[in-house]
């Protein structure tokens, strides 16, 4: 859950008084809060931490990270389903862990 | 060097390691403190391709294994309760309690769900009102903010049947804390990248300065974390102790100013206790005067709280960096990441799931 990571606004919106973003990392789309980072454009790349961006990211770090951490399976283990994970953890013959 | 190919871009992990090993002429202790680094660093053998004279102490940089035990406690008498929905992060749920996780909670028909993110948890808040809706506020200044925005939001909405079971932990105090401490072995941090992404570096000035120690900003990626190892390893063998930020592309020195207003405005400083470590003074956020009434804690009067540990767990010494996580007697026997006896078998950030997913095999034959 401490991991953040790097993703590129694909829209925005204001909800609920909020700003709020549609962001994709590498192929998976999140709504993300852009609170903290209000004046951020679309096609900015963004850091972004349980559903809030933390800061600013050049584009070629941005997909640097990203590529690494396809390649590492990170991407499934941040977006994938928590409670089939925590499940697995619990039954999994070699206890793996996520 | 097995695992140099696994480097993103080999030929740089392979001139940094070069640097290194020319740079160093004495034994150095450099700790890590974030698990991400942690999690980085065992995941690629970066410790093995490292001079033998430098050794990387683990910190207690995971907020999944240092979330005191009365938290996990009272999170699980209120998941338990009727009529609560109880959300968390996923890493969270095979946490050891003193007698069982909220997994098991969850189990026995407690309504316990995983979210992504604390505004989910307010949107079934919103969705749910005739329930209550408590989310588990934990971990260090990198997830502070999400909590205290969607704290604000609740308040903002009037969403009354939203609450935060706080326990947020900050990492200078922990940082002055192991440098106080009568063991400690450690000369050189890392500090952790995406904290000081909210904070901004700050506060470490007057630590490295009191301490004398070197403190670099680095990132948790394997090419940032040689990085931030190299200019450590540079700065101890010329003898200085600065702060100095190897991560800029995430980090500005002022960080994220609006959410530190956000923070100031939420949360108040609090002694907090670390599980496996103790208190340490003014080391957490709690929620401030003005917020009080989103606090999970005073809502359900779950204050009075007995907790029992592990006899077998070591973990407070893994996590003050005082043994390495093969060395507890019960690591990888009574204790598995299936059947966790500490929180710092649990989350991946974890040094103990660290070396059990990653190097177990070797270190069964290396025993
Ligand atoms: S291996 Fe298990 S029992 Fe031993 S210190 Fe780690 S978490 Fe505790």
């Amino acid at each position: 859950m401490c991991l953040a990571v790097p993703g590129r606004v694909l829209s925005t919106a204001e909800v609920d008084g909020t700003v709020m973003a549609e962001v994709d990392f590498g192929g998976v789309h999140k709504e993300v809060c852009l609170q903290y980072i209000p004046d951020v454009t679309v096609g900015e790349y963004v850091i972004v931490h349980v559903g809030f961006a933390i800061q600013r990211l050049d584009e070629r770090s941005a997909l640097n990270t990203l590529a690494d951490f396809e390649r590492l399976g990170i991407l499934a283990e941040e977006f994938g389903d928590g409670l089939e994970r925590a499940a697995q953890q619990s039954t999994s013959p070699e206890g793996a862990v996520r | 060097m097995k695992y140099l190919d696994e480097f993103s871009d080999p030929d740089v992990a392979k001139k940094l390691i070069d640097r290194i090993h020319a740079a160093t002429t004495q034994k150095w202790a450099l700790m890590e403190v974030c698990g991400g680094q942690t999690h980085s660093i065992i995941r690629h053998g970066i410790d093995q391709l490292l001079p033998d004279s430098v050794e990387m102490i683990h910190g207690p940089g995971c907020p999944v294994c240092v979330t005191p035990l009365e938290a996990i406690d009272r999170a699980l008498a209120i998941a338990a309760r009727p009529g609560v929905i109880f959300c968390s992060f996923g890493d969270m749920l095979r946490v050891p309690g003193s007698s069982r996780d909220l997994f098991s909670v969850r189990s026995a028909g407690g309504d316990v769900r995983v979210v992504y993110s604390p505004l989910d948890a307010l949107k079934i808040a919103r969705d749910n009102p005739d329930r209550e809706v408590v989310f588990f506020g934990i971990g260090f200044e990198t997830t502070a903010p999400a909590n205290a925005m969607t704290v604000y939001q609740a308040q903002r909405l009037g969403v009354r049947n939203f609450s935060l079971l706080v326990s947020h932990v900050l990492v200078p105090p922990a940082i002055a804390a192991i440098m106080e401490s009568s063991t400690c072995r450690v000369q050189a941090f890392l500090a952790a990248g995406h904290v000081c992404s909210v904070m901004g570096t700050a506060e470490y000035p007057p630590l490295a300065r009191k301490y004398k120690v070197p403190i670099v900003v680095t990132g948790f990626e394997p090419l940032d974390i040689l990085e931030g190892v190299r200019r450590t390893v540079v700065q101890l063998e010329e003898g200085r102790y600065e702060v100095e930020n190897a991560y800029p592309r995430a980090v500005r020195e002022e960080g994220n100013v609006p959410a530190m207003e956000m923070l100031a405005d939420v949360f108040e400083v609090t002694d907090r206790t670390w599980r496996g470590i103790g208190a340490i003074p003014r080391s957490g956020w709690r929620l401030s005067e003005k917020y009080r009434a989103f606090d999970a804690e005073q809502r359900f009067e779950v204050t009075d709280i007995r907790t029992a540990e592990s006899s077998l767990c070591r973990s407070g010494e893994v996590l003050q960096g005082l043994i390495k996580p093969h060395l507890c007697e019960a690591f990888g026997k009574e204790c598995t990441p299936r059947n966790p006896l500490g929180a710092t078998m649990v989350s991946s950030e974890g040094a103990c799931a660290a070396y059990y997913t990653h190097r177990r095999l070797e270190l069964v034959d290396a025993k």
